[in-house]
């Protein structure tokens, strides 16, 4: 006996799921539409949170931002679980064998002292900074609404939990893994006076309630100044006298954030761009925020840059605003 | 100057060293905001914790690690979805019956994943401590990888079967989806405490082993390559979920004494939440698979009895004792099935998926499974049902049931110690009066009536009018309520619920396959060839 | 005295398991080995480890235990996890 199964004269019945027809046509869908449409519930919820009695389980009250549609959020990168690990995973590899590269030539430890001593007094209490990001972006996961946009914050919460872990890394490195450098990027973070403007700003983050002022204050103005401060001109600055070494570890840091940016930039776009309100929040929360952070950023860059620090943040600063004017806020 | 060569050589870390070096110390005490107004929900339930780093991570994994081991596993799972998707692995099932399980799965278990990735984002955000944020966050985005690959593996199922298309709609409005839905959102609109007690300890260590592995063992069996690899690679999260599960019990044990009959109360409570829960699951894996690994009495029998046992026997120590009502579900193993399949049957009109009888082949296994029950009670009734269908006047009943006002399940359960009476608990709050299954859900209801209270019972939806598609017209002539309320909640009159042998299904199967939509009771069209 | 309750671990049955199967085997001589569709499930009474020394010998390469996560199932007991052995146990 013989199965024969006709597949080639079965024709679908349907070509996706009827939410997805809905909005883009009875067409094959995306594996990143699949799960980054619809998939969060949005009626008869049961109970009152014990957490919330005001509010619904899922609310969108839980930012002034107001969208027809908050599915118009999505990412541009597309990263479904499968994507996002997998891209990770990939680019953790190439970074395995650079951190291997760097630990077997000492790269980092054969470094003069002063040198060693100022990586670690600009990188090390970032480790607490990418902490506090990730507890940021995790407060978007749970509190933010629909699953594109709870989707995409979980992976940026898990990538700044990364991050800190790849900060650590680089700190075993100069420290040759005694992990003497953590406990002095603690300590700075915690007391040195240089540091104690960025560390106010994000605890300032952790009681502020509206997810999406976090989403623009954390991931667009802080980072889109920490970023290219430390990793681009820090960088550079020690690249200048002691070669590429230490580049070569933050590289990856910098990539990152210019993926993520993506994400980032296209939810701030398309939330500002959705009504004049909406507008005005996100100018107003980008604003402050990007002074706060230029502030607290000051101290840290004389510390570590001396004269050049004016014109490095600066530089910051003005990369940060153009980009900000791409978005349509206008500065 | 350069310190090359006089460099000790770095000494190598071992793997508990290395997480301990990465993590550590990541968080900090704030100074410049209150911790009461950073940490706002933790104190509200009474748990008392005085230290946090006395939590300790089994699974030490770091994010590379992490993104390594889960990358893998997906592109594993996906080369098998791929392969499945090109082959059109859907026919290679046993029968069209299989399929309406996957209805089941698709409609009402993809909702409780994403939800539970809801309520792990929140405490990954609002536990104080290092260790159990980072557990937290990594079981967040865990469920949301079960979402995603629920939604995948099952898919292409939907481009050829009815009944899935509108998965998150009906998860919203479905009566009997009520039943995940509630569960889960009790669960997440609980405190922290309350809510990892809930999903880590009492439904995924104790419970969900019966979902993912003799179920997802079934679905291998029937031929649904695409399901099992889901199933199994999801539950490979779960171990280290559960390994959690038992990591938080004994913290929050250890940290105070007072935090016992606090997470005693809670074992009660969610382990006969999850209990009811899962009879959905004894009913698929006792009805819905056409080719059965182990009966439900038998799975409860390995996972509850015999794992939950060694569990508890392990927690006993800590002054925690057996969920309450644990007699209960022992006595019930040789009937829910049964009786759930009934309930499905007997109201298959208003169901999103058609129904079936037990063939005679089904009934001798059952015999041979429930050798107490099945022969008494329910053979007799199946055979029934099967002579008003012979006759064309098959049974139905369309009323809509009672429901329970905690578990969301009709009230058609049975007395523990007696298979032929119906359970009827009730009790009276704020002048109303509510219904329950079962003293479990009763006591639930009586602890917190406050909350339950809120509770979105489809049935008095439906009866107050609040279940009919916008723009229906309740004063119209021709106006059928219950019509409006199915088409409220996504279901297709007509096409959706029913009986198999006269389901679309049923007959494309057919026509696509050559073999029968029921395995056991012969072609209902001309499309199957004899092949003998 | 020691907990003799059951500890367990279900992994998938395909051929990167065999090694680790034999391995749990030799290791650990009461191990009860239970084949299912698609799921091999091996119970042992208290304790149970999976040395990766005895999965190396079997599998001729170098095996991080935290691979058992690509065909692991499930498990049930506390775990200990260290680079040489993955214990599964009860405590007294
Ligand atoms: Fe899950
Ligand atoms: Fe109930």
């Amino acid at each position: 006996m013989s199965v024969d199964i006709r597949t080639n004269s079965v024709k679908p019945i349907r070509n996706t799921f009827a939410h997805l027809a809905r909005r883009f046509g009875d067409k094959p869908a995306s594996r990143y539409q699949e799960i980054a449409y619809d998939v969060q519930s949005e009626v008869n919820f049961h109970y009152k949170p014990l957490w919330d009695p005001d509010g619904e389980i899922y609310d969108k009250r839980r930012t002034a931002i107001t969208m027809a549609d908050w599915y118009a959020l999505k990412d541009p990168r597309q990263f479904y679980y499968g994507s996002y690990t997998t891209t990770r995973a990939k680019q953790q590899d190439a970074l395995d064998r650079q951190l291997d590269f760097a630990e077997k030539r000492d790269l980092l430890r054969q470094l003069p002292e002063e040198v060693r001593a100022q990586i670690v007094f600009a990188l090390l209490p970032l480790r607490h900074y990418e902490w506090g990001a990730n507890m940021n972006n995790c407060f978007i996961s749970a509190y933010g609404y629909g699953t594109a946009i709870t989707q995409a914050a979980i992976m940026a919460t898990t990538d700044r939990l990364g991050m800190a872990q790849h900060i650590s890394r680089i700190g075993l490195l100069v420290d040759g893994n005694s992990g003497e450098s953590l406990t002095r990027g603690r300590a700075l973070w915690i007391d040195d006076p240089a540091w104690q403007g960025l560390r106010r700003r994000i605890e300032r983050l952790f009681v502020t309630r509206d997810w999406f002022e976090v989403m623009v204050a954390q991931n667009l103005a802080l980072d889109g100044l920490v970023y290219p401060f430390f990793f681009q001109q820090f960088d550079k600055h020690i690249a200048a006298s002691h070669g590429t070494g230490l580049s070569t570890l933050t590289d990856y840091l910098l990539r990152w954030h210019e993926e993520t940016a993506k994400w980032v930039d296209a939810t701030v776009k398309t939330a500002a761009a959705e009504n004049e309100q909406n507008r005005a929040a996100i100018v107003g929360w980008f604003l402050a925020w990007r002074e706060a952070g230029i502030d607290a950023l000051k101290p840290i860059a004389e510390r570590v840059l001396g004269d050049a620090a004016e014109a490095a943040l600066g530089a910051v600063a003005a990369q940060l605003d153009a980009r900000a004017a791409k978005l349509g806020l206008k500065v | 100057m350069a310190a090359d060569g006089d460099l000790k050589p770095i000494k190598k870390l071992s793997l508990k060293e290395n997480y301990a070096l990465l993590t550590r110390g990541l968080g900090w005490e704030p100074t410049y905001e209150k911790k009461e107004e950073i940490f706002r929900t933790i104190d509200f339930e009474g748990i008392k914790i005085h230290d946090w780093e006395k939590w300790e991570d089994p699974f030490r994994l770091t994010m590379d690690a992490y993104w390594k081991y889960q990358g893998e596993k997906e592109r594993k799972l996906y080369a098998i979805i791929d392969a499945f998707q090109q082959n059109n692995g859907q026919f290679n099932v046993t029968d069209a019956r299989y399929v309406q399980a996957l209805k089941l799965f698709l409609n009402g278990i993809v909702g409780l994943e994403y939800a539970s990735h809801r309520g792990f984002n929140i405490l990954g955000r609002e536990f104080p401590g290092v260790g159990p944020r980072i557990a937290a966050q990594m079981q967040a985005i865990d469920e949301l990888r079960h979402a995603t690959t629920q939604i995948h593996a099952i898919s292409h199922y939907n481009r050829f079967f009815e009944g899935m298309a509108d998965f998150p709609h009906q998860f919203d409005r479905v009566w009997y989806l009520s039943i995940p839905k509630s569960f889960f959102e009790d669960a997440v609109s609980s405190g922290p405490f309350e809510f990892i007690v809930a999903i880590s300890f009492a439904f995924e260590y104790v419970l969900t082993n019966l979902a993912f592995m003799p179920w997802m063992s079934g679905a291998a069996f029937n031929g649904d390559m695409s399901t099992v690899s889901f199933g199994f690679s999801a539950q490979s999260d779960e171990a280290r979920h559960m390994t959690l599960g038992i990591e938080v019990i004994k913290f929050l044990l250890e940290q105070d004494p007072d935090n016992v009959p606090l997470v005693q109360k809670w074992i009660d409570k969610w382990f006969w939440r999850g209990y009811r829960l899962l009879a959905l699951l004894a009913t698929m894996m006792d009805y819905m698979l056409p080719k059965r690994v182990m009966s439900w009495s038998e799975a409860w029998t390995i996972y509850y009895e015999e794992n939950g046992g060694a569990l508890f026997a392990d927690l006993a120590r800590y002054g925690i004792r057996p969920p309450k009502y644990a007699d209960v579900t022992i006595k019930e193993k040789q009937r829910v099935s049964h009786e759930m399949w009934s309930i499905f049957y007997s109201v298959r009109n208003a169901v999103g998926f058609p129904v079936w009888l037990p063939s005679a082949e089904e009934m001798d296994w059952f015999s041979e499974k429930y050798p107490d029950t099945f022969d008494r009670y329910y053979r007799p009734r199946f055979e029934h049902w099967r002579e008003l269908e012979e006759k064309g006047t098959p049974f139905t009943n369309m009323t809509l049931p009672q429901l329970c006002q905690v578990c969301q399940w009709p009230c058609i359960y049975t007395e523990p110690d007696d298979p032929t009476e119906f359970v009827h608990r009730e009790t009276e709050y704020q002048g109303e009066t509510f219904h329950f299954c079962s003293d479990g859900c009763k006591d639930i209801f009586c602890n917190e009536p406050e909350k339950y209270v809120h509770a979105w019972l489809p049935v008095h939806q439906i009866y107050q009018g609040n279940c009919f598609p916008e723009g229906a017209d309740p004063t119209a002539p021709d106006f059928n309520p219950l019509v409006a309320a199915l088409q409220y909640m996504g279901i297709k009159p007509g096409v959706d619920g029913g009986l198999m042998s006269q389901h679309v299904d049923a007959s494309r199967w057919e026509q696509w396959t050559s073999r029968p939509a029921n395995l056991h009771e012969g072609a209902i069209t001309q499309a199957v060839r004899k092949t003998t | 005295m020691s907990n003799i309750q059951p500890v367990f671990i279900a992994l998938q049955a395909n051929n990167d398991t065999l090694p680790i199967i034999e391995a749990i085997c030799s290791d650990n001589p009461q191990a009860q080995v239970n084949e299912y569709p698609a799921m091999v499930k091996i119970n042992c009474p208290g304790r149970m480890v999976i040395r990766r020394s005895s999965v190396e010998e079997r599998m001729g390469r170098d095996f991080d235990l935290r691979e058992l996560q690509i065909n692991l199932i499930s498990l049930a007991g506390e775990v200990d996890e260290s680079e040489d052995e993955f214990v599964l146990f009860w405590k007294a």
